[in-house]
């Protein structure tokens, strides 16, 4: 399309004309509309908690009560056992974070083609905008959240429960971040596209959610994983990520190793090939919405 | 010069669905019962990733083809064709919301346009807000939208309301609002799509005025109207569209003349086709408007002296409650001659105020010795006053009068006016 053909020697001059084969990402023009990124997160964390009688604590709201399940479910009656003996609570709330974000910005994402309609039919802007708008608005709630997180971790310190220390690999939880981001937005530009022209793809997400969240390690310990089976499940990013935030947060034994270079390239593959094809589909949105 | 726009071999395609089709036989009837999920996947799986897939049945039409023409800087270029003619798919082309199918667009500068106004506007947000996520999503730099800032509001009228959510806006507030946005993008070029436009008259009015003032600051503008005299005001050319065809491209009166004339339609006559009528017509169809002389004849000349009449035939598929038809007479330049209704007259406003189901013919006589020569055009309207418009077009015939015989038609020079009345004279010695 147009985007694909823009003519530098001549400035303001735009050719359309139609797209031939796989078409290059053309980032350049995602990056002219920055502003327009910023400006959608922003709208949709304005109006996410507009007339909610609780606001933005919805954004702790949600791990929380999950964690108040899980620990009475999992760590209560299932007796799940953790690393460590870390108490059940703070052990799936370290999970939470990063499963919430992961899961809200899948969903976000996956649907804001459909929920923009209007835009997509009446003016022309990159749409990667709006996927990538949803994600990134997904990250000050998880910011919200994590402030939470201190509070529990200074909560167990303090009652001798459990001794959590600042150690130097919290800083790892920013590639660990990425990753989930990278994920959550490579799977949601796959279903956002086939959801503009199949409505199936709504009835699919909430399934979607569950499964992930049980082949993910949120209500249990990657330890509990048969050795043979490791490296199948480290296809599953959101293995490498949830271990690796519990190891930076918790110091549970299990560190990064081979595990996590697949998760993240099978991360990144998923990205890679999701942009490719919500490029490929882009030109027809307007026509198919 | 380089044209502004230049649009060589353009063509757009759209899949319209399946055609039902006829099997003959039982098993025939099963085993494609049974096949069609396979077919389906097949074609789903190829359709998603971006391949064109023609099933058996399924239908391609061109919404445009072969379309070849350009556009000068500063030139005011009308659209004209009737509903289904392709003018909006060609909009959406080259403010490239869709992709053509063939051909190319070459375009110099920021495309513009005042059909997009308000879109991605959020009730929840305030008027301040949305002026901001507006401007972005039109395409417009955050420090462009902060030095219009005040620009747009005193535009908008809504000073007081800026910091109140939209949703408490009034719909006129709304729209206000949206407009100063998007008439403050400043774009090289404009496109204006009359047909989508919403609002009451006077917005209305207000987006055709902006559109004068970009023109007059020598900016392109493309502009597309049901509107024969909006057209002949505001535009020295235009381009005619028929069923995906680019057939004229010629100056305006021309062009206007060739639509008017054009289509299943002889001269005095015109007859709408079912495809022709918008759906949201519904229940009234309009059939035909005719216009007849003294002997009942159809024709396109008038003579100034002689009375004629104007019918209008059409059906009703459910019963109408004050049901009005109003025919609308204006001269070629676009002003208006007069404006009447078929329930006028307060007997036939009671005696008709509902008209079941059926078919109908509303007819007027306009009497002799009442234009003055030159061309004319009339329009028809069918509507139930402050309920709803159901059909309105105001160019459906255009016209000739003749003054042959006329009063004063002993002197051969050209009389100004619009009309050419009868009028008693007296002269005396004072």
């Amino acid at each position: 399309m147009a985007r694909a053909a823009i003519i530098k020697k001549e400035p303001n001059t735009i050719v359309i004309r139609p797209t031939k084969g796989w078409m290059a990402l053309n980032l350049y023009d995602l990056w002219l509309y920055r502003e327009l990124i910023y400006f959608m997160t922003w709208r949709d964390l304005k109006v996410r908690y507009k007339q909610t009688a609780l606001g933005v604590s919805w954004a702790v709201i949600q791990p929380f009560m999950n964690m108040v399940v899980f620990s009475i479910f999992f760590g209560g009656l299932a007796h799940i056992q953790t690393d460590n003996g870390i108490p059940y609570p703070i052990f799936s709330f370290v999970a939470l974070l990063p499963w919430t974000l992961f899961t809200n910005a899948l969903n976000n994402a996956s649907r804001s083609l459909v929920n923009h309609q209007n835009m997509i039919t009446k003016i022309y802007f990159p749409k990667l905008v709006l996927p990538l708008a949803s994600v990134l608005s997904g990250l000050v709630d998880f910011l919200i959240a994590f402030v939470v997180l201190i509070g529990i971790a200074l909560y167990y310190n303090l009652t001798g429960q459990a001794h959590i220390t600042i150690t130097a690999a919290l800083w790892t939880l920013i590639p660990f971040l990425l990753m989930t981001m990278m994920t959550a937005l490579g799977i949601a530009l796959w279903l956002s596209a086939l959801y503009v022209q199949y409505r199936d793809v709504g009835y699919i997400l909430p399934f979607l959610s569950d499964i992930l969240k049980f082949v993910s390690p949120v209500v249990y310990s990657t330890t509990m994983i048969p050795a043979k089976w490791q490296m199948i499940y480290a296809l599953n990013p959101m293995a490498g990520v949830i271990n690796g935030f519990r190891w930076a947060i918790l110091g549970t034994p299990t560190g990064p190793d081979t595990r996590l270079i697949i998760s993240a390239v099978v991360a990144l593959v998923i990205l890679v090939s999701g942009m490719i094809y919500f490029r490929r589909m882009e030109r027809t949105f307007a026509d198919t919405i | 010069m380089k044209p502004v726009i230049l649009v060589e071999n353009l063509g757009k395609r759209y899949r319209i669905g399946l055609v039902p089709q006829r099997y003959h036989t039982l098993s025939e009837n099963i085993s494609q019962a049974l096949s069609r999920p396979f077919r389906q996947a097949g074609a789903m799986i190829r359709r998603s990733v971006g391949q064109d897939v023609l099933q058996p049945g399924e239908e391609y039409i061109w919404a445009l083809q072969d379309i070849n023409f350009e556009v000068q800087h500063g030139q005011v270029l009308g659209i004209i064709g009737r509903n289904g003619a392709g003018k909006s798919t060609l909009l959406k082309i080259l403010s490239r919301i869709t992709e053509p199918t063939t051909g190319s667009v070459t375009i110099r500068g920021r495309v513009g346009s005042l059909l997009e106004v308000g879109t991605g506007f959020h009730p929840e947000l305030t008027g301040r807000e949305n002026i901001f996520l507006n401007g972005a999503i039109l395409g417009m730099r955050n420090a462009e939208i902060e030095r219009k800032f005040d620009e747009i509001v005193a535009f908008s009228e809504v000073e007081q309301f800026i910091d109140t959510p939209v949703k408490r806006y009034s719909s006129g507030m709304y729209l206000r609002l949206a407009f100063a946005v998007a008439a403050h993008l400043e774009p090289e070029i404009l496109v204006v799509d009359e047909v989508l436009a919403v609002g009451d008259a006077e917005f209305q009015k207000k987006c055709l005025g902006k559109m004068g003032d970009v023109a007059r600051e020598g900016r392109t503008v493309l502009f597309v109207s049901h509107n024969m005299s909006a057209v002949l005001r505001l535009t020295q050319e235009s381009i005619v569209l028929e069923k995906g065809k680019l057939v004229l491209i010629a100056p305006s009166s021309e062009a206007v003349d060739y639509y008017l004339s054009a289509g299943n339609s002889k001269a005095g006559e015109r007859i709408w086709d079912a495809d022709e009528v918008p759906t949201d017509a519904t229940p009234f169809r309009p059939i035909a408007l005719r216009l007849r002389d003294q002997k009942g004849g159809v024709v396109d000349i008038i003579r100034s002296v002689e009375p004629f009449t104007i019918e209008m035939e059409y059906s009703l598929s459910a019963p109408l409650t004050g049901l009005r038809i109003g025919i609308y007479l204006s001269t070629a330049r676009g002003e208006y001659v007069l404006t009447s209704f078929d329930t006028d007259d307060e007997h036939h406003f009671e005696n008709h105020s509902s008209r079941p189901a059926g078919h109908y013919v509303s007819r007027c006589t306009i009497p002799a010795d009442f234009l003055n020569s030159g061309r004319y055009t009339l329009g028809v309207n069918a509507s139930s006053y402050r309920v709803r418009r159901y059909f309105m077009d105001e160019q459906v015939l255009s016209f000739n009068v003749n003054t042959s015989g006329a009063p004063g038609m002993q002197w051969a020079e050209p009389r100004p006016g619009v009309l050419r009345p009868r009028l008693e004279w007296k002269i005396e010695p004072k």
